[in-house]
């Protein structure tokens, strides 16, 4: 299980890649769900130029840590890579990657989704986005469910 | 006794800082000490997360010695 804050830029495709590459479990897992979620540049109707993500140091790590401890053992996961950004975010970066393996696809659907949920809910995050006519700080998550 | 307050995000630039130490009443709760830091600011604790140690807890929780306690708006991420 890899968990990371990440103040410079990824790419999730990549990560996932090289993280299944170096786990040494070809064979024994037969699904991977993965999620990213990227940065757009609209809003609620609003074009956005940039972004900003606070997080709470030592607290958001414990969180993602905690979700994905409940996942791994709900669902039997084999592993969990989950990456976040914090900081300057861009148009189109990667803000967050889940990705999971597991035996079958519904463990791998259920696990991944439960824990982007969890995280979207509960982990210590905030988005700031700036627009042509200011800043401002987004005052909820949309439902994805 | 001592605790540690912390705020983030859109509370952090409403309270004007990050954190700060302060000195409380023994069997002090988080809504206790919500309501002497908000001061004049009408901010309720209903539309504030709290969380004591990193863990959240609900607003009654009794605080102890160096608590660490975290207020801050709804999460964001993802």
């Amino acid at each position: 299980m890899l968990i990371e804050i990440r103040k410079e830029p990824f790419n999730g495709y990549k990560e996932i890649e090289h993280y299944e590459n170096n786990l040494g479990i070809t064979g024994k897992f037969g699904a991977t769900a993965s999620f990213i979620g990227s940065m757009r540049d609209f809003n609620d109707g609003r074009e956005i130029e940039k972004m900003f993500l606070e997080y709470y140091p030592k607290m958001t790590e414990k969180a993602l840590s905690e979700i994905s401890t409940t996942a791994k053992k709900k669902w039997d996961l084999i592993e969990i890579l989950l990456l976040h950004r914090v900081g300057n975010i861009s148009i189109g970066d990667h803000i967050v990657l889940v990705s999971v393996w597991s035996a079958h696809r519904k463990e791998a659907f259920e696990g991944c989704r439960f824990i982007m949920e969890e995280l979207k809910s509960n982990a210590p995050f905030w988005k700031k986005e700036k627009t042509s006519i200011g800043e401002n700080w987004v005052e909820k998550n949309t439902s994805g469910i | 006794m001592q605790v540690t307050i912390k705020y983030f995000a859109s509370l952090r630039e409403l309270m004007g800082e990050s954190s700060r130490i302060i000195n409380i009443d023994e069997k002090s709760s988080v809504d206790d000490i919500w309501q002497l830091l908000k001061d004049s600011k009408q901010v309720e604790l209903d539309n504030v997360m709290a969380t004591v140690n990193m863990e959240y807890v609900k607003n009654d929780k009794e605080l102890k010695e160096g608590d660490e306690v975290a207020f801050f708006p709804p999460v964001t991420g993802g």
